[in-house]
C-alpha cells in the first residue's frame, strides 16, 4: 500500500482515536499519576509526588490485606463457584425443560439480573435481615434463626451476588449448549455414555471457550461489585465484608485520601488482570 | 477489506461526539457580572422541598433589593458524603466555583486548609447582625488562622429522649433528669428488669452507624468527662490530638457496660447500617425503646407526609439533658454541628455573595428558616422570639443547650479520627475487646492517621 493511501485510510479513524485517547487513556493516565501522589480531596493546600509510598502503605495496611482476602473469597464463592456452576446447571436443565417452565425460570433469573444493583441490594437486605424472609422460612421449618448479615456477612453478600448475576452465565451457557451438534451427543448416547460421562467428555470440552469467556467477564464484574455490598452491610460489621471496592471508597471519599484510594484501585486492577491472564491461558489451550 | 462504510460512520459519530463534548465544556464559563451563583444541598427525597422553597423566597427579596442583579441556583442533589465530594471538586476551579456555597461545619476546616474558601472578616466587621450570633457558633466556622470563613444558619443539639409509658411501667419518674452516668445506667437496668420486651437504652455505636456513632454516641460521653471546659479530643493550644486519656477509656467502658449487660439493642441490630431508621420509624413510635441518646432533629421524621406520621409524640416522649460523668459542672453535655454559608476563594462575585448572606440572615428570614427546617437557632435575638420558641415542642429544650454545647474539632484529620473512634466502640460493643485494649488500639490508629500529631494526657 502506498504511504499516502495509508494515511488517507487512517484519517477517518483519527477523530475516534483522539477521543479515545482524550476520554479513556487520559483519565487512566491521570489516575496512575495520582496514585503516586499524596493528593487529598480536602484538607491540604498542595499535593506532592510521593513515589511508591501509597503502595508500600497498602501492603503494610492490615485493613487492605483483609480487603484483598475478602475480595478473593467473594469472587471465588460468588463468581467461580456460584454464578458459573449454577448458570451452567440452569442452562442444561432448561434445555430439557418444557417451554412454560423454561420461560418462567428464564424470566425470574433475568429479572434478578436487570434489577439495578441498589434495588437488588435492598431486596436481599430484606431477605437476610433479622426480621427478614429467610429467618421467617427457617422459623417455619423449626430451624434456629440468626442475623445472617451479622454472623456470616461475606457469605450473605456472596449469595446475593449469585442471585443477581447467575442470569448472565445462564445466557452464555444456553447459547453455548445450543451450538453443540446434536449428532455428537446422540452418537455418544448410542455408544452407551451416561449423563456424567457425556458432560465430562463431550459437553465441557466443547464449550470450553464459553467457560473461559464467561469466567473472565464474571470475575471482572464481581471484583468491582460495590452497591450491592454497600447497601447490605456497608462492609461491616467491622470490616468483615469490606472488599477492595469498599475499602477504596472509604479511603478516597470518607478519609479524603484520593492518592491512596487510587493506588488501591490500581492494585485492584492488578488482581483483575491476574485472573484474566489465568483465564486467557485456559482459552488458549485448545482441544 | 470493506473499510469504507464503517469509516464513514465512525467519522460521523466522532464528529457528533466531539461537537457534544465541546458544547458541554463551553457551558460553565462566561458568567455575567450581574449573576450570583448559589450552590446548596438539595434533598435526595423529592417530596422534601424545604430549602428550595425557602431560597426561592430569598431570591425574590434579593432581586428586588438589588435591581439588575440575578440569582442563579446550582443545587447539588446528593446524600451528605457525596455532597462534600462534589462541592470540593467544584471549588477547585474558578470555572466551576459558585459565588456562595453551603458548607457543613464537619468539613469546613478541611476546605479552609485546602484554600477553597475566602475569609469573611472584612464583611463581618461591617455587619451589625454578626453580634447577635452566639460565640460557640461563630467559632464553628473559624480556621486555624483565626479568621472566620462562614456564617452559620443554625445548629443541632443532643440529649436523652425517653418514653413516658415505659417509664411509668418501670416505676421511674415522668420528669426524669439523671445527674450522672450511673443514673442513666440505673434507669436502664430498672427498665430491663421491669419492662420486658423493651430495649432499655440506645447508644449508637460502631462503623456502620458512622459519624452518628461518634457524635451522638461517643462524644456525648467523652465531652462529659474531665472538667467540662477543655476539649478532650484535641488540644487546640498545641494543635495535637489527645491520646491515652482516662475520659476516653471511661467513655468506652460506658458503651461496654451498655452492650455487655444487654441494656442496649441487640448487637447485631446496633451494627445494622440502617438501625437509625428503625429507631425513628419503629422503636420509638411503637414504645419499644426506653431511652434514646439522640439529636434534636428526630421530630422531622414524624411530620405529616414523612411516612411515620406521629402527631402526639410530645405527649409520649420526654426530654432530659445528657449528664456529665459524675455530675460535675456544667452538669450537662451536648454536641453541635450545623451548616454555614461560605464564599469560595475562587468565587467571581464575593461582595454580591455576602449581600445575599445578609438577606438570608435578616432576623425575620432567619426565624422563618429555623421554623421551616426545625433547626436550632444560633442567634440570640431569634432564640428569644416567641414565634420561634413555640414553633415546635422540644425546641426550647434544645435551644437552651446551645449555651453549653461543644463543636467537634473538625480539622482535616477529623474524619479519620472519627472512624478510629467507631472502630474502638465496635470492639467493646461486640465484646471482642476490653475497653483498655480498644483504647490503646485507638491511640495507635490515632498516631497513624494524624501523622504523629499526638499528645498523651
Amino acid at each position: 500500500m502506498r504511504p499516502h493511501r495509508r494515511i488517507s485510510r487512517a484519517l477517518p479513524v483519527a477523530p475516534a482515536l483522539v477521543l479515545l485517547l482524550l476520554f479513556l487513556a487520559g483519565p487512566i493516565a491521570y489516575c496512575v499519576y495520582i496514585a503516586f501522589t499524596d493528593l487529598q480531596l480536602t484538607g491540604q493546600a498542595h499535593s506532592s509526588f510521593v513515589g511508591f509510598a501509597n503502595f508500600r502503605r497498602a501492603l503494610r495496611d492490615d485493613a487492605f490485606l483483609n480487603a484483598v482476602w475478602l475480595t478473593l473469597v467473594f469472587t471465588v464463592l460468588s463468581s467461580l463457584v456460584g454464578q458459573n456452576t449454577l448458570g451452567l446447571a440452569l442452562a442444561a436443565l432448561m434445555k430439557r425443560a418444557s417451554k412454560p417452565v423454561r420461560t418462567l425460570t428464564g424470566g425470574v433469573v433475568i429479572t434478578a439480573w436487570v434489577l439495578p444493583e441498589v434495588v437488588a441490594g435492598f431486596l436481599l437486605y430484606a431477605f437476610f435481615r433479622r426480621e427478614g424472609t429467610l429467618n421467617a422460612i427457617l422459623h417455619w421449618l423449626h430451624l434456629p434463626r440468626q442475623n445472617w448479615l451479622f454472623t456470616l456477612p461475606i457469605l450473605a453478600v456472596s449469595f446475593a451476588n449469585v442471585w443477581r448475576g447467575t442470569a448472565f452465565s445462564m445466557l452464555v451457557y444456553s447459547a453455548a449448549l445450543d451450538e453443540i451438534p446434536s449428532e455428537i451427543t446422540e452418537a455418544a448416547e448410542v455408544d452407551g455414555a451416561g449423563g456424567w460421562r457425556r458432560l465430562w467428555h463431550i459437553t465441557l470440552p466443547m464449550i470450553r471457550r464459553s467457560i473461559g469467556t464467561n469466567l473472565m467477564l464474571n470475575t471482572l464484574q464481581t471484583l468491582s461489585v460495590f452497591g450491592l455490598i454497600w447497601v447490605m452491610t456497608r462492609g461491616g460489621p467491622g470490616d468483615k465484608s469490606q472488599t477492595l471496592p469498599l475499602f477504596m471508597y472509604e479511603q478516597a471519599f470518607q478519609n479524603s485520601m484520593i492518592g491512596y484510594g487510587t493506588a488501591v484501585a490500581l492494585l485492584l486492577l492488578l488482581v483483575g488482570s491476574l485472573f484474566s491472564v489465568v483465564y486467557l491461558r485456559l482459552l488458549r489451550t485448545e482441544v | 477489506m470493506p473499510v469504507r462504510p464503517t469509516a464513514a460512520l465512525t467519522t460521523l459519530l466522532t464528529a457528533a461526539l466531539a461537537a457534544t463534548a465541546l458544547t458541554a465544556c463551553g457551558n460553565g464559563s462566561g458568567s455575567s457580572p450581574n449573576t450570583l451563583k448559589v450552590s446548596y444541598k438539595q434533598s435526595t427525597d423529592n417530596s422534601i422541598k424545604v430549602m428550595d422553597t425557602y431560597l426561592a423566597g430569598i431570591k425574590k427579596q434579593f432581586e428586588k433589593k438589588y435591581p439588575g442583579k440575578k440569582v442563579e441556583f446550582v443545587p447539588i442533589k446528593a446524600p451528605d458524603s457525596e455532597y462534600y465530594t462534589k462541592l470540593q471538586q467544584m471549588l477547585r476551579s474558578p470555572r466551576t466555583a459558585p459565588d456562595l456555597v453551603y458548607e457543613d461545619t464537619f468539613l469546613i476546616n478541611s476546605d479552609i486548609t485546602s484554600g477553597y474558601l475566602k475569609p469573611l472578616d472584612p464583611y463581618l466587621a461591617k455587619w451589625p447582625d454578626w453580634q447577635r450570633f452566639i460565640g460557640t457558633a461563630k467559632n464553628s466556622a473559624k480556621g486555624a488562622d483565626g479568621k472566620t470563613y462562614g456564617v452559620p444558619d443554625g445548629t443541632d443539639t443532643r440529649g436523652l429522649w425517653f418514653d413516658r409509658r415505659v417509664f411509668a411501667k418501670a416505676g421511674l419518674p415522668a420528669d426524669w433528669q439523671p445527674r450522672t452516668w450511673d443514673d442513666v445506667l440505673a434507669a436502664a437496668r430498672t427498665i430491663k428488669k421491669r419492662v420486658p420486651g423493651v430495649t432499655p437504652l440506645n447508644v449508637y455505636t460502631g462503623k456502620p452507624a458512622g459519624e452518628r456513632a461518634t457524635m451522638q454516641g461517643f462524644e456525648m460521653l467523652l465531652y462529659g468527662t474531665g472538667d467540662g471546659t477543655s476539649d478532650p479530643l484535641y488540644d487546640s493550644g498545641g494543635k495535637k490530638w489527645i491520646a491515652g486519656s482516662q475520659g476516653f477509656e471511661d467513655s468506652l467502658k460506658f458503651v461496654e457496660t451498655v452492650y455487655k449487660e444487654k441494656l442496649g439493642p441487640d448487637v447485631s441490630d446496633a451494627l445494622d447500617p440502617n438501625f437509625a431508621t428503625t429507631v425513628n420509624g419503629e422503636l420509638l413510635p411503637q414504645g419499644k425503646l426506653g431511652i434514646d441518646l439522640d439529636g434534636s432533629w428526630l421530630p422531622q421524621a414524624w411530620l405529616p407526609g414523612s411516612g411515620h406520621e406521629w402527631k402526639d409524640w410530645s405527649k409520649r416522649l420526654g426530654l432530659a439533658y445528657m449528664p456529665t460523668q459524675h455530675g460535675q459542672a456544667p452538669g450537662k453535655v451536648s454536641m453541635s454541628g450545623g451548616w454555614t454559608w461560605a464564599v469560595p476563594a475562587k468565587a467571581a462575585h464575593p461582595d454580591l455573595a455576602f449581600d445575599f448572606v445578609r438577606t438570608l440572615q435578616t432576623k425575620d428570614n432567619a426565624r422563618a428558616w429555623y421554623v421551616a427546617d426545625s433547626g436550632i437557632s444560633v442567634r440570640e435575638d431569634v432564640a428569644e422570639d416567641p414565634a420561634y420558641a413555640t414553633a415546635q415542642p422540644g425546641i426550647k429544650f434544645f435551644t437552651d443547650l446551645v449555651a453549653s454545647t461543644h463543636y467537634r474539632p473538625a480539622y482535616p484529620a477529623y474524619p479519620k479520627v472519627s472512624t478510629a473512634v467507631q472502630e474502638a466502640m465496635e470492639g467493646v460493643t461486640t465484646g471482642d475487646q476490653s475497653a483498655e485494649k480498644a483504647a490503646s488500639g485507638y491511640d495507635a490508629t490515632l498516631k497513624d492517621v494524624t501523622d504523629g500529631q499526638v499528645i498523651r494526657k
